[in-house]
Parts: C-alpha cells; structure tokens; sequence
C-alpha cells in the first residue's frame, strides 16, 4: 500500500505555497482548553441552572393544556353486534351514527383542536408508506403516472388519483359537536401545513377513479375538489411516525367553559376492528409547546437534576481530594518511581 | 603491457598472500569426487554453450527479474481479490448487490458508489506500486554487459539476456549480472576484488580466486572455443556456500565458494573478470535470498477487524432480531392489517409465506442497519492516514539539507504502528555509521598524540556539563551540602579530564583524517623525545597493508583502495604525517618520506611476505627488507594479540599504551596496536625456506601448519604504540540510541560486519560501555570432521545461554547491564527450533544485543524471533540490500535513504535520510499518530453505535417493517457530510502535547507500546457511550413527541418531523462528543465540528426549498415546521446534554483522581509553570525516561556514580585527616 508517496507528491504540488508553513509543520496556533475541575463543575452547575427552570416551565405549560380523550371504538358499536364488531362495521346497511356527551373539565381557550387517535395502525409501515405517487398528485398531467402505488394504483383498467394504499385507506368517521342544542362549529380549513396545500397537492387534480376498486378501502373524495383542498386526505398523507398517532380533524373556535357538556355525533365507519385497534376522539387546547405532555418537562428536570448532583460530586472531590493542576508528583514515574 | 590497464596488473598477489589465495587446484579424479548426482545436486551447466540451456531439460530460468506481484492480466482480477479478501469489503460488495434489487431500503446508487470509491482508490495504490517495482526491475534488467556472442567476440547486451552457460565479461565497478564462476581476471594470478556489501553489508573487499586451469582464459579470444561442463548444487540462499565440480580438459575440479561471484555484488580494484553464468535470474543467490513483500497491517488495524467482527455479530443479531419480528408480525398481524391489503402483497410482504418474506427481510435488515459499520470509515481512515503521511513528508525537522531528502512514509497504513514500537532491530554500517574511518588520535611511544576529541567524548561532556549543573542544582535547593560544591564540581571536571575545548568545531580538510596536534604535524616529529619511535609508527603505517594507490589527477596525491576502511585510514595518516605510499609493484612498497621541511625522497621496502589479516588471527604483519637491508617485521593488530606477542625488551611503553588504549576505547574509537622486530638474515631465510615448504603441502592441515609458522615469526615483538580510528557515527546517532532507550525502546544491532567491529560501534554509540557485563556466545571450533560436531556446538551453545541466563537472574546490582553479542555462525544453532526461546529470554534480558557477522537471511529470521517471541511490535532499520529481508519482516521497515542503494529504500515502509530521524518519527509522530488513529477509531464506532441502533429501535415500532424514521438523504449524509469532516480533523490534527513536549518526555511514548488508547476496555467503553447514546436520542426523542401536538398552531409530528428532530440530536450530540474528545483546537477544529452542525441546518434549509418531488416530507420542514416550534429546540439541547453528560462526568472523573501523563503535562503547560517553575520542569523532563541500561545518559549515570563513590572516599579519608 503506497498510498503515501502518491498522495505525499499530490499534496506537494498542491501545497508548494504552504510547504514549511506552520500547517505542513503542524504548528498552527491552536487553543487547548483543559479540563478544570472549575470548569467541569461550573458546565455542570450552568446546564442545572439552565434546565431545572426550562423544566419547570414546560411542566406548567403542560399542566395549561386541557384534553378530553373519549375512546368510543367499542362504546359506539350497538351491544348486539359486541362479540362481532368486524362483521357489524363491514355491514353497510347498519346506521353506523353513535351520539355521547362529554363534559369540559376546565375552561378550555379557542382554538380547541379536535384530533382523532388511532392506536395500533402501522401507518409507517414500509409497504404502506412507500405506497404513493407524489407526481400524480401535484401535477394533473401525470395523473397515470402510479408508479410505487401498487396494489392500488388503478382499478377497472382506469388509474386512479390519488392513488396507493395511503390514500385509499383514508379515515373516514366524522364528527358534529353541539353544545346546549346549538351546533359547535368545527372548521376543518387550514388543518393541513400550507406548503402541503400550496406546493404538493394540485390545484387542477381531481380525485378520479377512487374507490372504485373491488374493495373499498376508507373514504370516498368528492371529485368536484381539487386536491389541494381536501384537507383531510393531506393530513392523512402525512404518515405518522408511531403506531399510535393523533390527527387533526379540526378546531372549535369557540371557548369551552368548565363542566359545559357537550354533545358529540360519530359517524363510525373506519374499521380498526379487524386489527384491534383503538379510536378515540381527542379535544386538545395548545401551549406554545404544543399538546399535554408531562414528559419534557420531567426529563429537564431529571437532566438538570442529574447535573446539579454530578456538579455536587465534583465539588466534594475537589474539597475533599483536591489535585493541584499541573501537579508533578502524579506523573507515572513520580507515582510509582521504577515501575514503568 | 597488450592492454591498457594491465600495468599493475602484473602483480601476482598469491606470491605475498599467505592464507587466502593460495590453494593449489586439487585433481579430484584420482580421488574420490564428491558425489554430485544425488538430489539438490541436479545443476549441469554448459559453459560457452547456452543454446544447449534453451530446452529441456537444462533449460534454467533466465536472467530476467521479476519482483512485482501482477502483470497487465493478472492485475485485475488478482488486485480485486486482494480487495475482497477484507471481510467487510466483501459485505459492502454484497450490500451494492443486493441494493440493485427491491429488497434495499436505500436506492442503489448511494450502495455501489462509495464501493467503487474505496476499492478503486485502493487498486489504484496497488497498480501505481507495482508499476514502481516495475520500472525498477526493467532498469536492472536492462543495464548492459559485455557477453561472449560466439567466435571470441564479446558484446554489450542487456542483463535479461544473459542464459546459463554465457560467458560474461565484467569491468571494474559493475556488478555481477547473476552468479558467476569467475575463469580469469585482469590479474595473472587470476583474483579479482568483490565488494559485497549489498548482499552482507561488510564494507570490505573480499578476495575470490579462479581454479589454476582456466588462468590462460584470459583473453576476449581465449573463449572462442572453450567449453566445460559445471555440475554443482541447485539454487539455494546459502551466499556463503558453493559445492560443484568443474569439468574441463578431461579433468574434474573442485568447486568451492571463493570462485563464485555473486549477482549483485560489484567488482573493485579489478579491470575486468571473465566468468560463466551458472544461476541466473530468481536462480541466483540473492534472489533467493529475497523474501516477498508481505503486505504489512499494523496492531491497531488488526484489533479493527476483531471490532468489526463483534459489530458485525451486533449487525446479524439485530437483523435476525428483526427479521423473526418481521416474520411474527407479517404471520400473526398482516392478515388483519387491512390497510395493507394483505392478500395482494409480494413475496416481501406475504402473510402467506412469513418464512420467505422474513429472509427477504433478513437482506434488507443487513443493509439498512449497515450504518453499524460503514464503509466511510474505511475512506476517513485511509484518508486521514494518507494526510498523516503527507505531515510526516513535509516535516521539516526531518529533511535532510545535505542529500535533500525529505522524510517519506512509502505505506501509510502504518503510520499509528510507529507509536507502540518497542523493540528496534538496526543495522550498522551505512545506518549507524558512514562506514568512514577517520584517523583521530595515536599513542606513540607512550605518549598520547592527538588532541581531538571523538563525537562520543563531546558529547559524553555535554552530558556530564549539564548533569552537573543539574546536579548541583539539586544539591543547593535541598539544603542540604553533604559537601562544598565548588569543589565537588571542578573536581568531576577534573576527572572527566574533558574541559570546554568540546565546543571547539572539528574541521577535517582530508578526507579520513581529523587528527589535530602539532607536535606530530609538519614534520615537528622529529623534535620529539623518540623521534625514532614515530618513525617507526609512520612506517608501519605505510607499510603494513595490502592496498593498492591510485594516483588522483585533481589533487595530485594518491587515494588508496583498501580492504577495508581502516587500512585507508591509516595510510591518509601516514601520508599527511609525512610518509605517502605511492607505488606498490610485485615485490616492493615504494614510500616518499619527507622528513621536516626537507624534499621528499622515495623509500623502496621490498615486500617478502605478507602474513595477512583474518578475523582468527586479528592481526597482520608484513615482512620487509628495507634501504639498509634490514629484515623487519612490521605488525599491526588487535591489542590483545600484539600484548602476548611482546618480548621482554619491547614492552617498554605497555603500561601507558595500556592506559591509552583504554582511553581510547572508551572514547568510543577503534584500536589497533603497532609493533615490530628486527630479524636476522639467517633467522628469516631459515624461517622462510620452512615457510615456502609449508605452503606448497597439499592437505587439510596446511591451513593450521601455515599460521604455526606464522606466529613463529610474530614473536618478541617490540610494541610502537597503537592507533585509534573513529568509525565516523552517522549525525545524532548516539543522542538518538539515548532518546530512544528512554523512550523505552529496545535496540538491537545486525551486522554483517566482524565482531570486533560490531562491539567499537557498540561502545561508539553507548549500546556498549565499560563496566557492562558482556556475555559473548560463540561456537567453540570444534573438529568439523566430528558426525557430531553440530550436536556438540548446540550443547555446548545451550550452555552458554543457561550459564548467563543464570548470571543476569543471580545478579543482585539494580544497575548492572548486561550486553549480548553473539556471531552469525552461533546464531545459526541459537535461531534453531529448539533453543531459540532461550535464546530470546536471554536476549530480552539484556540492555543491548548485538549480533555480528549475520547474512540477511539470519537478520530476517531474528526478526521475526522478536517479533512473534515477544508479541511486540518491531522495526527494522537498515541500509542496504542486505538488510531488506528484515526490513520486510519487522512490523514496520525504514529504510534510510541518501546512500546510493535504493534496495533498502524500496523495500521499506518509511524512508528517512538519517538514522537521528528515527526519534522524531517515532516519539512525535509515531506517537501522535497513534493516539490520532485509536481515538478516531473509537470515536468512529460509537457515533455510528448511537446512529444505526435508533434504525433498529425504530423498527420495532413499524412492525419491523424496514421503514426508516429518516429521509434517504440524511443517512446518505451522515457518514458523508455531517459527521466526517470533524473526526477527519481529529485523525489529521488533534495533538495531546506539542513536538517538543513529546521530545522533552519520552516517557510519554510509553503509551502507545502499552496501548494506553486502544485496549478492550476503552473500545467497549466508547461502544457502551454509543449504545447509551442512541438510546438516550431515540427515547427521549419518541416520547417528546409522542402522539400530542408539537405545535402551539396544534399540528401533530409526522414522520418527516420525529426523524428530522431525532437527526438534530444526532448531529448535535456527536459533534459536541468529538469537541469534549478533542484536545487540540485549531480553527480546522473548530471549522470542522461547528461547521458540521451548521452545514446540517444549511442542508435542512436547502433540502426544505428543492421541490416537493424531491424533498418530499422534508419539504420546507425546517422553516415551515420545526424551526417555529420551541420544542424543536429545546428537545434537540436536552437530548445533546443528555447523550454527552455521562462522558464529560467520566473524563472529568478521571482527570481529577487518575490523570495520565500527558493530562499532567497539558496543565503545568496550560498554566505556563515550565516557564514559571524552571527548576520543576527540567527534574521532570530529566526523571520522564525509561528506566535504561545503553545510552550516553546510562553512561553517563554509571560514570557520575562510579565519580561519586570515589569522591565520597576522598571526602571521607580527608575527613579523617581533618579530624585528626
């Protein structure tokens, strides 16, 4: 292996100018910080003094946030059909409309956001996430390009757009609010990112062709909107990351007061009973750290917890066995003279 | 006088030669010829008939050399399974593949690309190297010689043509073009001069002899119609043996080594030489002597693959791990997974077939999770150490101005290796000194002249000077003045006998002569005491040799070819004092003697005999008739042999002789005394009637019968005085030999050279000092008729090894040192299976080993004795062509370059100019190096650890599907981009002390040779860091995020955001792991890593505004969706903190308990304390050594003890007196 003097006379060529130069003789001016035991104790104290408060505050804006869970996949399926609900939501001719209240535990601020969560839906499954053709929905031209959509990229001979199981499998239980007999709006604009709207999803594509095929996956489109204003497709686009993961369906832009009821009416039709999934309807206000999750907050904690004890540690080492710097009495040959 | 060039020619040496050149052509038909027709006895060669040799079945190879390891067919599929022989490149192949089909999570392109990258690279190393060898071999087969073209013509033709049986004809200074039998030379009596130094390394010249029948072939037409037949041995290595018959005017002659002239060796001091090619090509000995190439790997590289095997282990267990997943979920989840519509899947997703869908899984498991170990690292690695290199290249410190050469590191795959070196095999001539003699000092008459002083003394002086002050340093701060210091100090001075004159620079305008002192020069010898004395010394000087002058047109003087270096000496000596030597002819030494200021005038001696030099008898005498006709005797020799010679009346000046001589030993100098005797004329007719009697016997005892008469004559003789010569150390050798043993280093010398000479050059460079315990094993000559002679030599070897082994075990001063020197031959039966382990033990117990008159075969096989008997890593230095076997065989060769064989150079892995360079390549670079590489190696391993795993710990929540949380592109970039630049620097910059401080403490190398930075735990520590770390990124990543929104605007996090997020960490947290691991910081550092985290945002940045179709989810990801979201930011510093917390603890922890050296260092330089506390500092460079036996500091330890102990006693008997 000469690799040596090959490269040696390319990079002398190279760096003729430079050759003597404090680089080539490595001799750059170069800044060589050392570990102090001020210095590890003060990074250690600094990130506990930085932690603990972000921790504390996140724990608040935690605690801020209000969220109703209502799980209704199996409370929303009529006590006869119990031991078979697969057979009861494959069974079209059944009303599929299952009404419950819920009541407000807090005060809760517009924007409300109103979320489905499914539970054990492998939406990041390769097979599945694959399954698209970001082509044929930005550009209405390449509506046949269905390429990677297999197996749902066309039906009857006849593409279809948008095509691929994602699309197809797309949720489809709605929800109406009321709240004391008058209807809660829920605006189901602006639910998706707007570079999505603007940038991935055509304004000229229309759904055609969908669920056409032998078997019908979840939603039907309604062909007379573009795509980019099927708001709901690209939410459900945008794959989650987890088996459990939540939507966006929409946002109450109204205030909710404390034990206020409120009466909810599902469309119950997405089958997540084949695969034991859950469903649940998710009413969500925000902090500026999004969602209820007590879990940032307690890991700051525990992080700067853990600095503030190693700074602690380090301070007791350095009172109770301090190592003068540069101390020659613990170079090897002074510590064990002979012996190496 | 037919041909130019033939004047002196006329000599018939065998007339004077005593020993070796006279042996009378033994008619071996009427006796019994040895048989030569069983096996390894096959050869028959037909002289001056080489078509006879163009069949079967004498067809011998020809004189074509090859020694690349392809050719233009062979390269490429030969190089390509060179390539492929590394397990992990076979792996990489097989991912490219397998990436071509839909099972590969990534696109082909980003598999095969970099595969190409690395394997092309490293093809193109191997062509470009083997075309050098090439080019190499082409020049020698090339290079041209006079060969017999049939009718008594000779023509110039390439080497490569020459066949078995040619007749050759060689002029003076070329070499041999394949072994030879040498037919006749410029000389009647048929010798001819050889100079094999590129096959042994001995400098002198070697004499062979032609059998008495083919002396009248001495002419171009002579061979018009010669022909014989030679039968002898096939092709071996042995270089110093020859058994054939010659057959020839129906007659059979005996063969042996001194008529063979040996490829490679070079013809001196002759015209020219007619010889027979009898092996030829990679027949010939040397050739057969050359060991291939191995391709060298150093520790660290090989502790790499073990890691890679564990990581690879790691791999197959996680993707099985996920593969049976994928088969559970695809069997027991898929069919309910409507979502996926399961019934119309492929064969990689068939819940039907969960088997076949989980192999197929298997495959894609493999490749995604290759990020465990990836080829990048393989490209950072052989780039930083192709970098590492260039450093060494360029450094000017190690740049020869003389020759111009520049330091060069020819592999550098073996760069870190230079760092854990411990044991260095070195050979002497050419590599320790320059092989040139200089006449530095005499002692005549018992006086000592010559007022130079050898490098040794000089810088012995240096030494004690700053000792002294160091000494004394001591004594006043401790308060403590057991005595008055004053007077302690002059008095060492005293003693030492070395003032300031060592400042004085030595200036020498001849060539071979230094000596400075008046009294002797320009003729003021005269006015001495015993003016007849020096006379005397001077005309020994000029007479008692066997070179032969040569008049130099430019200068007008004579140089002189001798047979050795000494000889040559010793007659520019004579020649500045006074005394030239200027013409030799068969029987007479002309010398013009100028006495005082007087005209020269011309001395005839006539030459009687020449009782000539053999390393058995350590002395030669000539025996000469002068003006006057007085018969003397003229003597030079080892002291040792001259002092039992002496009469009683000539041992006048033997006790200040004595003294001096030691004087001169320790000075480091090779010494020879001088003596003479006056005969009779009848007492030497008599003896030589006797003597030509003698010669004349036929028979094995005549070798034994001739040196009796010898030593009748070199009896009583009359001691002169005795020379003392410099074998000219090469520039800083000695300081180096120091640095390096306290480097911790062990040394051991090869050479070919005689023993004597190997244990001056061990005294010359304080491998070797007085008070050293010299162990000599040797081989007693037993009856070589003996069946058992071998078995007694090895008994009696095994003994001598026991004994001393014993002596060093029973030795109970902590400072005695013990030296080992032991000759080829023993070495032969030591080097042998059964005892070479005693051997070795005896060996490593000793401060210094030397082995003397060694051939390169013996020099590879110690080699690897070390090598593989103590499991340490070896370097071999060496010169010349001799030398590349050990070379080849040491973990690492270096080759000095700036001589005229390149051989050595060629052979090596590093070349350097001087052998002082070996310190700084291997205790600044070799260390560097080495903590470069094991710490980029280990930081390498663990960012790939913390990044591949979080794949893994993904998969288990996609049903092990093989869907990665990232984009294609950040994992193309990862070991490209963002993570590549900042170890690179840390491979190429990253300096834990600087150069000098490396010097200064050369304690400090002591980490590589224990391997301080890359041992098991270390490794496994940073892999645990890794493992802790992709756990610390993922779980707290996932959790963050988990199914609420990120956003106050209530959006939850897709894919795209949880992998981009998680990949920010990464990224984070790697790069500030690489800072906190860093301890050198120039802005390439800080470029680098900051620049990594940055381009990473740029990237993000970038990527996010590409079109949609490209980007995908990752489209304006950053600006859109992360960036505004506070948590982005504040999960990427808790899991950064997080993943580097431990660490920091860890290293604080250690810093702070158990600093090692260099952390030490790093603070006293940090606060400035050198400066400061100069005292401090100074102790402690002067205690950071190894524990060390050789060197000038032993020396000069052993002499400021042995000072000490006599001054006590002094100090102590003057107490006395005080008191009384």
């Amino acid at each position: 292996m000469n690799s040596g003097t090959v490269a040696g006379l390319w990079l002398r060529l190279l760096l003729l100018p430079l050759l003597h130069s404090r680089f080539t003789q490595q001799e750059l001016p170069a800044c060589k910080p050392i570990l102090t035991p001020q210095w590890v104790i003060s990074a250690f104290a600094v990130v506990s003094i930085i932690f603990v408060p972000i921790g504390v505050a996140s724990l608040l804006a935690s605690r801020d946030v209000v969220e109703i869970v209502y799980r209704y996949d199996s409370d929303c399926v009529p006590a006869s059909w119990a031991s078979d609900k697969l057979a009861y939501i494959q069974n079209p001719n059944i009303s599929k409309t299952c009404t419950r209240t819920l009541t407000v535990p807090k005060r809760m601020k517009s924007p409300i956001y109103v979320y489905y969560q499914l539970d054990n839906f492998y939406q990041n499954h390769r097979r599945y996430v694959k399954s698209r053709n970001d082509w044929q929905l930005r550009d209405a031209s390449k509506a046949n390009d269905t390429s990677g959509c297999d197996p749902e990229d066309a039906a009857g001979g006849n593409p279809i757009v948008p095509c691929g199981l994602i699309a197809w499998s797309l949720f489809n239980d709605t929800y109406r609010f009321t709240v004391s007999n008058s209807n809660l709006p829920v605006n189901k604009k602006g639910i998706s990112w707007k570079s999505d709207r603007d940038h991935k999803f055509g304004k000229d594509v229309y759904p055609r062709n969908f669920q056409n095929g032998t078997v019908i996956g979840g939603a039907k489109l309604n062909s007379s909107i573009p795509l980019s204003e099927q708001e709901d497709l690209i939410v459900w686009m945008r794959t989650a990351a987890l088996p459990t993961f939540r939507k966006l369906y929409g946002k109450i832009e109204v205030d909710l007061q404390a034990n206020q009821t409120i009466t909810v009416t599902i469309e119950n039709y997405y089958n997540t009973y084949e695969f034991g999934g859950k469903k649940k309807l998710v009413l969500s206000t925000a902090s500026w750290l999004g969602g209820k999750n007590d879990f940032l907050g307690l890991a700051y904690l525990i992080v700067g917890g853990l600095c503030f004890f190693l700074a602690a540690v380090f301070t007791i080492i350095y009172l109770v066995k301090p190592r003068k710097l540069g101390d020659p009495t613990y170079l090897s040959w002074n510590r064990n003279p002979g012996g190496h | 006088m037919a041909r130019p060039g033939r004047r002196r020619d006329k000599l018939r040496w065998s007339k004077l030669y005593t020993f070796s050149c006279v042996r009378p052509a033994v008619l071996l038909d009427t006796e019994n010829p040895p048989s030569l027709q069983g096996p390894g006895f096959s050869r028959v060669v037909y002289c001056n008939q080489p078509r006879v040799h163009r069949k079967k079945p004498f067809r011998y190879p020809s004189n074509y050399i090859s020694t690349t390891k392809y050719n233009i067919i062979t390269f490429l599929p030969k190089a390509l399974f060179e390539q492929f022989r590394r397990v992990a490149n076979i792996y990489f192949l097989l991912a490219a593949i397998l990436s071509l089909t839909p099972v590969a999570p990534f696109s082909a392109v980003s598999m095969i690309a970099p595969l190409c990258f690395v394997v092309g690279l490293s093809m193109a190393k191997e062509a470009l190297e083997d075309w050098r060898r090439f080019v190499q071999d082409m020049k020698v087969n090339s290079r041209k010689v006079s060969i017999h073209k049939g009718g008594g013509k000779f023509a110039y033709k390439p080497w490569q043509t020459i066949r078995v049986g040619d007749i050759v004809k060689v002029e003076k200074d070329q070499f041999f073009p394949a072994d030879l039998l040498l037919m006749s030379s410029s000389y009647d009596d048929g010798i001819c001069y050889v100079e094999t130094m590129n096959l042994d390394g001995e400098t002198n010249l070697k004499v062979k002899r032609c059998l008495e029948a083919t002396l009248p072939l001495d002419d171009n037409t002579a061979f018009q119609d010669f022909s014989a037949i030679i039968r002898c041995e096939d092709p071996n290595p042995n270089l110093y043996s020859f058994v054939g018959n010659f057959e020839y005017d129906q007659q059979v002659f005996a063969l042996d080594p001194s008529q063979i002239l040996l490829r490679d060796s070079k013809l001196r001091n002759t015209s020219y030489v007619f010889g027979v090619a009898i092996f030829t090509g990679h027949d010939s000995k040397v050739m057969q002597n050359a060991t291939s190439s191995p391709s060298k790997r150093s520790r660290i590289e090989k502790k790499m693959d073990q890691i890679i095997y564990i990581l690879f282990t790691l791999l197959v267990l996680i993707s099985l791990i996920s593969s049976i997943g994928f088969a559970v979920k695809t069997k027991y989840g898929m069919p309910e997974w409507w979502y996926l519509q399961p019934l119309r899947t492929t064969n990689l997703f068939d819940p039907s077939q969960p088997a076949l869908s989980g192999i197929f899984h298997l495959v894609t498991a493999l490749i995604l999770y290759g990020y465990l170990l990836p080829i990048s690292l393989y490209v950072s690695i052989e780039l930083v150490k192709v970098l590492q290199a260039m450093f060494i290249n360029q450094d000017i410190q190690m740049y020869d101005e003389e020759t111009g050469k520049p330091a060069q590191a020819r592999t550098s795959n073996l760069n870190e290796e230079l760092g854990q070196v411990d044991t260095i095999l070195s050979d002497k001539t050419g590599t320790l000194t320059c092989n040139q003699m200089d006449f530095l000092k005499c002692s005549i008459a018992g006086v000592s002249y010559g007022i130079g002083s050898s490098e040794v003394e000089i810088a012995a002086a240096k030494q004690m000077a700053s000792e002294i002050s160091g000494a004394h340093e001591r004594v006043s701060s401790s308060q403590n003045p057991w005595e008055n210091n004053a007077f302690r100090t002059s008095e060492i001075e005293l003693e030492s006998g070395i003032t300031c004159k060592i400042d004085k620079v030595r200036k020498s305008a001849v060539k071979g002569f230094i000596f400075e002192d008046n009294r002797l020069m320009e003729g003021n010898w005269s006015k001495e005491a015993s003016a007849d004395v020096i006379l005397l010394f001077f005309r020994i000087l000029a007479l008692c040799h066997t070179a032969i002058p040569e008049a130099n047109e430019e200068t007008g003087s004579f140089n002189y070819e001798s047979e050795s270096p000494d000889e040559g000496a010793f007659l520019v000596a004579a020649r500045e004092f006074g005394f030239e030597f200027c013409k030799r002819t068969q029987s007479s030494v002309f010398v013009r003697e100028r006495h005082s200021s007087s005209h020269p005038i011309e001395r005839e001696f006539k030459v009687l005999n020449i009782l000539e030099f053999n390393s058995k008898r350590k002395r030669m005498s000539v025996i000469v008739r002068d003006e006057s006709d007085q018969i003397l005797l003229l003597c030079k020799g080892a002291d040792s042999i001259i002092f039992d010679k002496l009469s009683k009346n000539g041992r006048i000046y033997e006790e200040e002789t004595c003294k001096h001589l030691c004087e001169y030993g320790e000075a480091g100098l090779r010494t020879l005394a001088l003596a003479y005797r006056k005969l009779e004329e009848s007492e030497y007719s008599a003896w030589n009637t006797e003597f030509l009697k003698v010669k004349t016997t036929i028979g094995p005892e005549r070798d034994a019968l001739l040196e009796n008469m010898a030593d009748l004559m070199e009896r009583d003789l009359i001691l002169v005085g005795a020379t003392a010569v410099e074998d000219k150390l090469q520039k800083g050798v000695a300081q180096c030999i120091d640095k390096l043993a306290q480097a911790g280093l062990k040394i051991w010398v090869l050479t070919g050279d005689k023993m004597e000479t190997a244990i001056n050059i061990g005294f010359a460079c304080s491998l070797l000092r007085q008070g050293m315990k010299q162990i000599c094993i040797s081989t007693t000559t037993a009856d070589p008729l003996a069946q058992d002679a071998k078995k007694v030599a090895k008994e009696n070897i095994s003994l001598q090894i026991t004994n001393a082994s014993q002596m060093i075990k029973l030795e109970k001063d902590p400072h005695a040192a013990f030296a080992l020197i032991i000759d080829g031959k023993t070495l032969s039966y030591a080097l042998e299976e059964d005892m070479r382990y005693a051997f070795l033990n005896l060996a490593v117990d000793c401060a210094s080993v030397i082995c003397c008159r060694v051939s390169p075969k013996q020099k590879a096989m110690v080699t690897r004795l070390v090598k593989e008997g103590t499991g340490k890593t070896t370097l071999a230095i060496g010169d010349g062509a001799n030398d590349v076997g050990m070379i080849q065989e040491a973990d690492i060769g270096v080759g000095i370059s700036g001589v005229e064989g390149m051989q050595a150079v060629m052979a090596s892995d590093f070349s350097i100019a001087q052998f002082r360079f070996l310190e700084r390549l291997l205790v600044v670079h070799g260390h560097w190096c080495y903590k470069r590489i094991a710490q980029m190696i280990c930081y390498f391993f663990y960012k790939n650890i913390a990044f591949g795993l979080t794949l893994f710990y993904f998969e288990a929540y996609t049903g092990f599907s093989g869907q990665s949380v990232y984009d294609d592109w950040y994992m193309l970039l990862f070991n490209v981009i963002l993570t590549s630049l900042p170890v690179i620097s840390l491979g190429v910059f990253e300096q834990d002390v600087s150069s000098e401080v490396c010097l200064q403490f050369p304690a400090l190398y002591q980490q590589g040779p224990k391997n301080l930075f890359f041992d098991w735990y270390r490794i496994l520590g940073w892999m645990a860091n890794g493992i802790y770390s992709s756990l610390a990124i993922f779980f707290l990543s996932i959790n963050i995020f988990y199914n609420q929104a990120f956003r106050a605007g209530g959006q939850t996090a897709d894919m795209a955001a949880v992998g981009t997020t998680m990949f920010t960490c990464i990224i984070w947290a790697v790069n500030i792991q690489i800072a906190l691991t860093m301890s050198h910081f120039t802005w390439i550092q800080h470029l680098f890593v900051w620049g990594s985290v940055a381009t990473w945002y740029l990237f993000l940045l970038g990527y996010g505004i590409t079109s949609p179709l490209y980007s995908r989810n990752a489209y304006k990801i950053l600006i859109e969706a992360l960036a505004p979201a506070p948590i982005y930011w504040v999960s990427t510093f808790l899991v950064t903190a997080a993943c580097n917390m431990p660490y920091l603890a860890h290293i604080s922890y250690q810093r702070s308990v158990n600093p090692l050296d260099h952390h030490v260092i790093q603070e006293i330089k940090y606060y400035g304390k050198d400066v400061e506390d100069r005292h401090m500092w100074t102790r402690e460079r002067s205690k950071a050594r190894q524990e060390t036996k050789i060197g000038f500091s032993a020396r000069v330890d052993a002499k400021i003890r042995q000072l000490k102990g006599k001054l006590q006693k002094k100090y102590s008997s003057m107490g006395v007196l005080q008191s009384a």
